[in-house]
């Protein structure tokens, strides 16, 4: 009875709490008056957009701000103290024992000069829990549960030499070390490939139910969170949407914003037969330097104005194929027919009209324009470089681009940091429409997005291919992008072409076994997703 | 093979490269320079025979390649060749009876002694400029961290012999707790070494902290926007053990880099020290015998020179490498 009694009494209340950050010499608000409940062994899943707050409020639920931040009203309660009147001293006690969080990037979060096991029990011997021996131990049960392999060993090594999946498992055992009360989980699985991402989720998950230990899920993936949550909890500009069990989320969100955030993977293609191919990929291998083979006899057809989507996990040789396309690492062995005729392998060997007619947009619009050129320079730089336009026109052609992407000549002055990542990514596809190309080159260019600005941009492409008939490459690895925009899809896996077929084909089955895993690795929204997947591998 | 040995053994064979192409350097130039030994020896009074007789003493009269080729060979096997200035126009003629000394025997007790300066500057310069560096670091923007900053600074900006003129007024002048001339020889007891040497290791400390130390400071602060530093303080770390056990390990490649050039420096560039304190190092020698144009020892100097900042440079490489467990240990 009194056990009973204690699960279900609240760990921590956290009222009214508004943080405000400083930039631009000013206090601006980055949470506005949030109000959140967990209950001892409970998991709350913390949801919105990037700017949300979400990560701001999980650190604050450990009475934690970042360098730059403040509290500037209302209190957080855990077991009865207010952690924003305690002392920087009194919270320190209180961090790597009775909370714990663990990070985005595991490979960053790590420290690269300490082995894992030092890391992992560094907290606890700090706070003098237990003796070291003893923690030692402890460490190499936690691996074992977290189905880390050889546990005994794999805390001797460098954070560097193990894989990413293996780090942020590493990550949630260091963070159950001191048998927390409280862990943040924040965003732990969105660096990793969906494949690494189930199995992750599956040992996070019967660990903390295990444990009984309480939790902070914070992620941009609805889809996740459904796994992994008892509860949601909706943020938006630093504000509380909706809060609700998960189950009636699901199935009935009140409000319209939250609606708004289940509807996005609507987006649905219907694929085209292709009439002609535009580009021909013939037994190409690449390697990087002397280093081993990247690409192994790869065969890519791109049929002329659809879209061949290229998917695969990271270190499949996607964006690799890209750079032997654009003649940026010259393939080792075999050729690239555009149109019929063979591209010179080498970037400096074709011509003007060869590169002009090939263009490439990039995942990351920050680090892929110039910060100190204006909208005009960028957008307009292949305007004189290719087609020799200068003065009236040039302005006049510069603003008739920004209309095709749906931004107003207003954006015409302006520089990349005044302007939202969607509208950046926006920015680069008019630069690569600026060249007037026959074929662009996606790579990733809806990962570092949110999904309702993913939406956006998959519209805009999709419309620009239908007026202008252009052909794409998408290089993805998030299937519901496939969806949304291919007509057919190229499956790869280290280095090697699975298979080409039209969307069609591909989705349903028999499918290969690479391809078969790929598509049940994606996390649906059905709560029993998970659940169900873990099954169906133990059956096998 | 351990992929660190291979590394080193790389580096090594880089630093013989570029210690060839200093030679290289060091015998063209000195070559180059003006003013002729034999005929400024000789003076007024000689003659052409005298000339070419003394010339073919001292080698000058073979071409270029051929003394370069003989001095290189002699200098792999530990000999730098003798110095023209100690010889005699008179013993031009019976060269069996030359009392020409080594220049080795002239550089080793020279070479102690700026050794000797350099490692007691480095003993109370390192470890100084280190702690200031981290806990600047520790306590960055407060009144501590400026404080430092601005008196490195200062102390960095003024020339060295100002530096050495304002410690000799204050510790040898005024106050007479040190001597302000350093002239120590080669029977000189340790103490009375050290006690001697007192004045212009300050200086020098003074003019080489400023740069440690706010090499130290940078990288620290560097590393502190890094996502494991905040997971070190989420751990509930202490900020002292944040900065010493999460930054500083990762820190210490550029640390070492700057150490290195200081210490370089401490060998190499100290000739105004050593005028100002009377200090018999090496720099003074090398002023010296550039100004007689004997050459062999210049080029002794230069040598020794090169070879001391491409093994620093090696060691600094070293620890990079050592300290970095991505290099150590490879996946």
């Amino acid at each position: 009875m009194n056990t009973s009694k204690n699960n279900s009494s609240l760990l921590l209340d956290i009222k009214n709490i508004s943080i405000e950050g400083y930039s631009d010499e000013a206090w601006h608000p980055i949470i506005k008056g949030v109000d959140l409940q967990i209950k001892r062994g409970e998991v709350l899943g913390l949801i919105g957009e990037s700017g949300a707050g979400k990560s701001t409020l999980g650190l604050a639920a450990m009475g934690f701000v970042r360098a730059g931040c403040r509290f500037t009203e209302g209190s957080i309660s855990f077991e009865g103290t207010d952690l924003t009147k305690l002392s920087e001293k009194d919270k320190q006690k209180l961090w790597g024992t009775k909370f714990s969080y663990v990070a985005q990037s595991a490979a960053a979060a790590f420290n690269p000069a300490h082995r894992l096991l030092n890391q992992t029990i560094e907290s606890s011997l700090s706070h003098n829990l237990d003796r070291k021996e003893k923690l030692q131990k402890d460490a190499v049960q936690l691996y074992k549960e977290m189905q880390l392999p050889n546990p005994e060993e794999i805390g001797d090594r460098y954070p560097h030499q193990v894989s990413g999946g293996q780090l942020q498992r590493t990550m949630t055992a260091m963070a159950m070390t001191s048998k927390p009360d409280l862990i943040i989980f924040d965003e732990p699985t969105t660096a990793l490939d969906v494949t690494t991402q189930v199995n992750v989720l599956a040992t996070i998950r019967s660990i903390v139910k295990e444990h009984q230990t309480a939790a902070i899920y914070i992620t941009h993936d609805l889809a996740v969170v459904a796994q992994m949550a008892d509860r949601i909890q909706v943020l938006r500009y630093g504000e509380t949407i909706e809060v609700a069990e998960t189950n009636r989320m699901l199935d009935s969100p009140k409000q319209e914003y939250t609606k708004s955030l289940w509807a996005v993977r609507s987006i649905q293609k219907k694929e085209q037969e292709r009439e002609g191919t535009i580009l021909k990929i013939e037994n190409v291998d690449a390697s990087y330097g002397s280093g081993p083979m990247v690409l192994r006899n790869i065969n890519i057809d791109v049929p002329t104005g659809r879209t061949v989507a290229i998917v695969g996990e990271s270190g499949s040789g996607k964006s690799t194929t890209a750079r032997a396309i654009t003649g940026l690492l010259p393939p080792t062995k075999g050729k690239v027919l555009f149109q019929g005729r063979k591209l010179p392998a080498k970037l400096s060997e074709r011509s003007k009209e060869d590169l002009r007619r090939i263009q490439m947009v990039y995942q990351s619009p920050d680090t892929s324009m110039n910060p100190r050129h204006t909208v005009r320079d960028i957008v307009g730089r292949p305007l004189r470089f290719y087609h020799g336009i200068v003065g009236n026109m040039y302005t006049e052609k510069v603003i008739e681009l920004l209309k095709m992407i749906e931004l107003d000549e207003s954006f015409i002055d302006r520089l990349p940091e005044e302007l939202s990542g969607g509208q950046k990514q926006r920015i680069c596809i008019a630069r690569a429409l600026a060249a007037e190309p026959d074929l662009i080159i996606c790579d990733e260019v809806t990962s570092a997005l949110d999904q309702i600005v993913q939406e956006g941009i998959l519209k805009l492409l999709l419309r620009l291919q239908h007026e202008l008939k252009i052909s794409y490459i998408f290089i993805t690895h998030d299937i519901a992008t496939v969806k949304a925009i291919a007509d057919e899809v190229v499956v790869m896996h280290q280095g090697l072409v699975v298979e080409q077929g039209l969307k069609k084909d591909i989705f349903s089955p028999p499918h290969p076994d690479y391809t078969k895993l790929l598509l049940s690795s994606v996390p649906e929204m059905d709560p029993k997703w998970l659940t169900r997947i873990l099954k169906s591998e133990q059956k096998i | 093979m351990h992929p660190i040995t291979t590394t080193l053994i790389k580096r090594i064979g880089l630093g013989i490269v570029s210690l060839f192409f200093v030679t290289l350097i060091i015998f063209s130039s000195v070559n180059l320079l003006p003013g002729d030994f034999v005929e400024s020896v000789l003076g007024q009074t000689r003659t052409e025979e005298t000339v070419k007789v003394f010339r073919a003493e001292l080698g000058l009269d073979k071409p270029y390649h051929v003394r370069y080729v003989n001095w290189l060979t002699s200098a792999l096997q530990g000999d730098l060749g003798s110095t023209f200035s100690g010889r005699n126009a008179s013993y031009a003629n019976q060269p069996q009876q030359s009392t020409a000394r080594t220049v080795s025997s002239l550089l080793q007790p020279r070479l102690f002694n700026t050794f000797f300066l350099a490692a007691m500057t480095a003993v109370i310069a390192i470890p100084l400029s280190l702690i200031l560096g981290i806990t600047a670091a520790l306590y960055r923007n407060s009144f501590y961290d400026r404080t430092v900053n601005a008196s490195a600074l200062t102390a960095i900006s003024m020339p060295e012999f100002f530096v050495a003129y304002v410690l000799i007024i204050f510790l040898a002048s005024i106050n007479q707790f040190f001597p302000s001339l350093s002239n120590v020889t080669s029977s000189t007891p340790l103490l009375e070494r050290i006690y001697l040497s007192i004045l212009p290791a300050l200086t020098l400390t003074l003019v080489t902290v400023a740069h440690m130390m706010r090499m130290t400071r940078a990288s620290i602060i560097n590393l502190l926007a890094s996502p494991y530093i905040e997971m070190a303080r989420l751990k509930g770390m202490s900020r002292t053990k944040v900065i010493i056990k999460h930054a500083l390990p990762n820190a210490w490649a550029p640390i070492a880099n700057i150490i290195a050039f200081n210490l370089a420096y401490l060998i190499v560039g100290v000739v105004v020290v050593e005028v100002v304190f009377v200090y018999p190092g090496i720099g003074q020698l090398m002023v010296d015998s550039v100004i007689k144009r004997d050459i062999p020892v210049v080029q002794g100097c230069a040598l020794v020179f090169a070879v001391t900042y491409i093994l620093l440079n090696l060691i600094a490489d070293v620890i990079s490498i050592v300290t970095n467990p991505r290099l150590l240990y490879p996946k």
